[in-house]
């Protein structure tokens, strides 16, 4: 299994070179997910038993990840719904963006989705489904932005990337919290394990999986992403964001179900939510004039649905939530794979702007038909059953019957609305000019829509044993017991039935009277100024204005300010702690003290006071390097040769090097106010009584090294050198020196190349100058031709 | 010698710290130069102090006499010192070429083109 789900992001690797194939390489391409649906086929009757097929790898066992799988119903039937639109998608693709010269990447960005999509449904693990959560996330991104030349398809991609992560963020704390509180963060085990409703972590632990469902879902408000997302190529539009992804939200509710579900919070968030974004879809969705805006739209208001019935508390609701989402995947993915078409072909995509295309394109029209048709509700087909269903479980509630099914009925009328819209604008009537002539379509196109439309007639056809297969195993899953299912498209006359025609008549008129819907809706609109989507802007834009702010305040540029902040923070860090954890109580060191020493401490300290106060620049560096020359006859009485040379060495070079430099420099000035130096000189005073507290405390502790014996008893055997100091530097820690040695040499390189740099003015300089001795030259070869 | 040197490093620190923090980029030098001294010195006294036995095995014997002094500090003051230099000797370099093309000695003129953030 793990395989399977790892496929996908082996094939992306390869994809950018095998698109070379040229015009076949969709098909090509459709060969993994064909082979992944053949593969997960092959489980049917396992499933079907209500078995569940396990595989477990080690990832990070010390973190206690393990890559597992849970192959049940409901990730068996998500699995087959993601590779099995995939073949159909990834034929299109091929023929959608012939043209498109970054096809090899299109196809490694789908297939990581594909692959990511597959480890989302398959997995056991908690943190393994959060992980492939945020890659669909971030798959999408890129898809969505696939366009990156079009800064509305960038800033839609972003938007929907910051969402969905966002709410993938909650998702991550909710996951955790629910893995401690269940004590395993297996799936399979949370699900037979103790009831978690009344624990103390239930209530953030729900909110928060809720809130990474929600966003991902694009349940109000957080839907505005979604059709932001139509920027993506329609393959794109029809897998990512109607047939698969966008059901993540709803998989990890139902997956959810038997965990987290049944409490009254659940019962009164998800009918909430998915209620409200059902009728703000559907609402929206009308408004639109974009055939893939309205489809979005329309999405939104279905997968509001699909929360809607799986927080509600009757076990009809998991039966109608399943089969609702096949029919929706169904007919969604061929509808928007025909806005491709569409778009592709006559160059527009608003439906005012086209009309009798199915003299011209008979198959697909006939594939919209089938699709409109199924989401109209009309039987025989699968959407027919579907909304019975929905009918059947809101009527059955025992609370609030009535409001709820009249919220289903509104929305489904606008649902039957929107279908006929997408399918008799452009496809009836008279034959409307468009901004390209379009002709018919190649096989690859038309393939996709045409299979997922006559799939929701054939299922509609042979509801039993659709119901037994797919429904079933997958129902069972969400209510976490046996379940069996019957679907049938005839119950007699019976109030689902006469709601059924009612939502079909109301469609009907809706769709007569959309123009004065659209008038008055959009006398009405509120969103543009107030809806979420101004929120998001809002709160993008106060984040980048505080990141500026806090820019602006902390990087203000000044060095000594910076030092100054150092200075402080180390002192009240270090002081407080030598304060309180340390007990001055140890002997303090010798006071034993030789003339000689004395003398060049004192010189030493008359020498620095003479920097600090010197007015010329020479007496300044003069006295540097009497301070230096002290601290090597310091080395020198305390038993440091090397040390003392090598200080001997380097002070006479450094100054040399200040003499010659320092004199190409202003003179000393005094910029800063006699305020800014006592304010300096304090801190700068009492980091050096703190640095002088530290060392007198640390010279009371003796800690006995095994460093210092090692390297005197080794010295000689072992390195065959007398002086321990050198044997240290090039024999015991030669790398050491080593990496000193090419610090040098890099420094040395920077100082030539600055030396080297010769600044605009400078060249200017130097250009006058070449040109004036030349001059002085031919003068001086004329003087010398007259004096010939 | 041990508490003359603690104030004696104290005193560099100080001293080090406040050429730093002044705005002149000439006395921002020196006083990198008063503080890596502070810090040689620093690890020199913190390491122990032992009069006039460096730590050189005599010839015939396999170890050196005891007391000697601690070769370890030494080791990384003598790698210390010699890395001071190279910073210093980049950094004065780095100043005299700014001067040149920007001409001012004040750092506070060294901010950057106004407004790029």
């Amino acid at each position: 299994m793990l395989v399977a789900v790892l496929s996908g992001f082996g094939l992306s690797l390869a994809a950018p070179w095998a698109v070379r194939v040229g015009r076949l390489r969709g098909w090509l391409f459709a060969l993994l997910p064909l082979l992944l649906t053949l593969y997960f086929l092959s489980f049917t009757p396992a499933v079907m038993t209500g078995e569940a097929i396990t595989a477990s790898y080690n990832w990070v066992p010390s973190l206690g990840i393990q890559l597992s799988f849970y192959l049940d119903g409901l990730s068996w039937l998500f699995a087959l719904l993601v590779s099995g639109t995939g073949i159909f998608i990834f034929i299109y693709a091929g023929a959608y963006m012939a043209d498109e010269p970054l096809i090899g990447r299109f196809y490694a960005y789908i297939l990581i989705f594909m692959a990511s999509m597959l480890g989302l449904v398959l997995a056991d693990n908690l943190l393994t489904l959060f992980i492939f959560w945020e890659l669909t996330s971030f798959s999408s991104y890129l898809l969505i932005g696939f366009k990156h030349k079009d800064e509305a398809a960038r800033k839609a991609a972003l938007q929907a990337l910051l969402i969905t992560s966002g709410g993938g963020l909650a998702l991550m704390a909710g996951l955790i919290l629910l893995g401690l509180a269940g004590n395993s963060f297996e799936i399979s085990a949370l699900v037979a394990g103790e009831c978690l409703t009344e624990h103390p972590f239930y209530v953030p632990t729900l909110l928060l999986i809720l809130a990474g469902a929600f966003t991902k879902s694009a349940q109000v408000p957080f839907h505005f992403w979604l059709p932001g997302a139509m920027t993506a190529p329609s393959p794109v539009s029809a897998y990512l964001h109607s047939a698969t992804m966008v059901k993540a939200g709803i998989y990890l509710l139902a997956r959810f179900t038997p965990i987290l579900g049944g409490t009254a919070l659940w019962h009164l968030l998800l009918p909430a939510v998915g209620g409200l974004t059902m009728l703000v879809g559907a609402y929206l969705s009308l408004r639109q004039v974009d055939l893939k805006r309205i489809l979005a739209y329309s999405t939104i208001s279905s997968l509001g649905a699909l929360v809607f019935l799986l927080g509600l508390d009757i076990p009809l609701a998991a039966q109608a939530a399943i089969v609702f989402l096949i029919v929706h995947s169904m007919y969604k993915g061929a509808l928007f794979l025909i806005a491709g078409i569409l778009e592709h072909e006559t160059g527009t995509r608003d439906v005012t702007a086209l009309g009798g295309l199915a003299r011209i394109m008979p198959l697909v029209a006939l594939a919209a038909g089938f699709a409109a048709l199924s989401m109209a509700g009309i039987p025989p087909f699968f959407g027919f059953v579907s909304k019975e269903l929905l009918y059947e479980t809101t009527l059955g509630l025992q609370d609030n019957a009535i409001l709820f099914t009249t919220l289903a009925v509104i929305a489904n009328m606008m649902m039957v609305a929107v279908a006929v819209l997408v399918f008799v604008r452009p496809f009836t009537g008279q034959l409307v000019e468009t901004p390209q002539q379009p002709h018919a379509v190649p096989l690859g196109l038309w393939l996709g829509p045409l299979a997922l439309g006559l799939g929701s007639l054939a299922a509609g056809l042979v509801l039993a044993q659709v119901g037994a297969i797919l429904i079933a195993p997958a129902v069972s899953a969400v209510v976490a017991r046996p379940t069996a299912v019957k679907l049938a498209l005839w119950h007699g006359v019976n109030p689902m039935l006469i709601l059924s025609i009612l939502t079909v008549l109301g469609g009907l008129v809706v769709y007569r009277y959309r123009h004065s819907y659209r008038r008055i809706s959009n006398r009405l609109d509120m969103g543009r100024q107030w809806g979420p989507a101004k929120w998001y802007e809002f709160g993008l834009e106060a984040m980048l204005s505080l990141g500026r702010l806090q820019t602006r305040v902390l990087q203000h540029g000044y060095l000594r300010i910076y030092l100054l902040t150092i200075n402080l923070v180390f002192f009240v860090l270090v002081g407080l702690t030598l304060v309180t954890k340390h007990d001055f109580a140890g002997q303090l060191p010798s006071t034993d003290l030789r003339v000689h020493e004395a003398v060049i401490a004192a010189i030493i300290a008359v020498a620095m006071i003479v920097v600090l106060f010197a007015r010329s620049r020479l007496a300044a560096v003069v006295s540097l390097g009497v301070v230096g020359y002290g601290i090597a006859l310091i080395f020198v009485f305390f038993g440091a040769p090397d040390l003392a040379m090598t200080q001997f060495a380097i002070e006479t070079l450094t100054v040399i090097l200040m003499v010659l430099i320092l004199y190409r420099l202003p003179p000393f000035a005094t910029f800063s106010s006699r305020g800014q130096r006592i304010r300096d000189a304090v801190i700068a005073l009492s980091v050096g009584a703190l640095i002088t507290t530290l060392v007198l405390v640390s010279t009371t502790v003796t800690q006995p090294t095994l460093l210092t014996s090692y390297f005197a008893e080794n010295s000689v055997p072992a390195a065959k050198g007398r002086n321990i100091v050198n044997v240290i530097l090039v024999d015991f820690r030669g790398l050491d020196t080593l990496g000193e040695i090419t610090v040098l040499g890099i420094a040395a390189l920077g100082v030539y190349a600055l030396l080297r740099l010769r600044t605009p003015s400078q060249r200017k300089v130097d250009l006058t100058a070449t040109v004036e001795t030349e001059l002085v030259a031919e003068q001086d070869k004329s003087k010398e031709v007259e004096a010939m | 010698m041990t508490i003359v040197l603690a104030f004696l490093v104290g005193g560099l620190y100080a001293g080090g710290l406040y050429m730093m923090m002044r705005r002149s980029i000439v006395k921002l030098i020196m006083g990198l130069i008063l503080l890596s001294y502070a810090t040689t010195l620093l690890i020199f006294t913190v390491g122990g102090l032992t009069r006039a036995a460096p730590p050189i095995v005599p010839a015939g014997v396999s170890e050196p006499p005891v007391p000697f002094a601690d070769p370890v500090p030494q080791a990384l003051i003598l790698t210390a010192i010699v890395i001071s230099f190279g910073v210093l000797a980049f950094a004065v370099v780095l100043i005299e070429q700014t001067h040149r093309s920007v001409g001012t000695d004040d750092s506070n003129n060294l901010r950057g083109i106004e407004g790029e953030l």
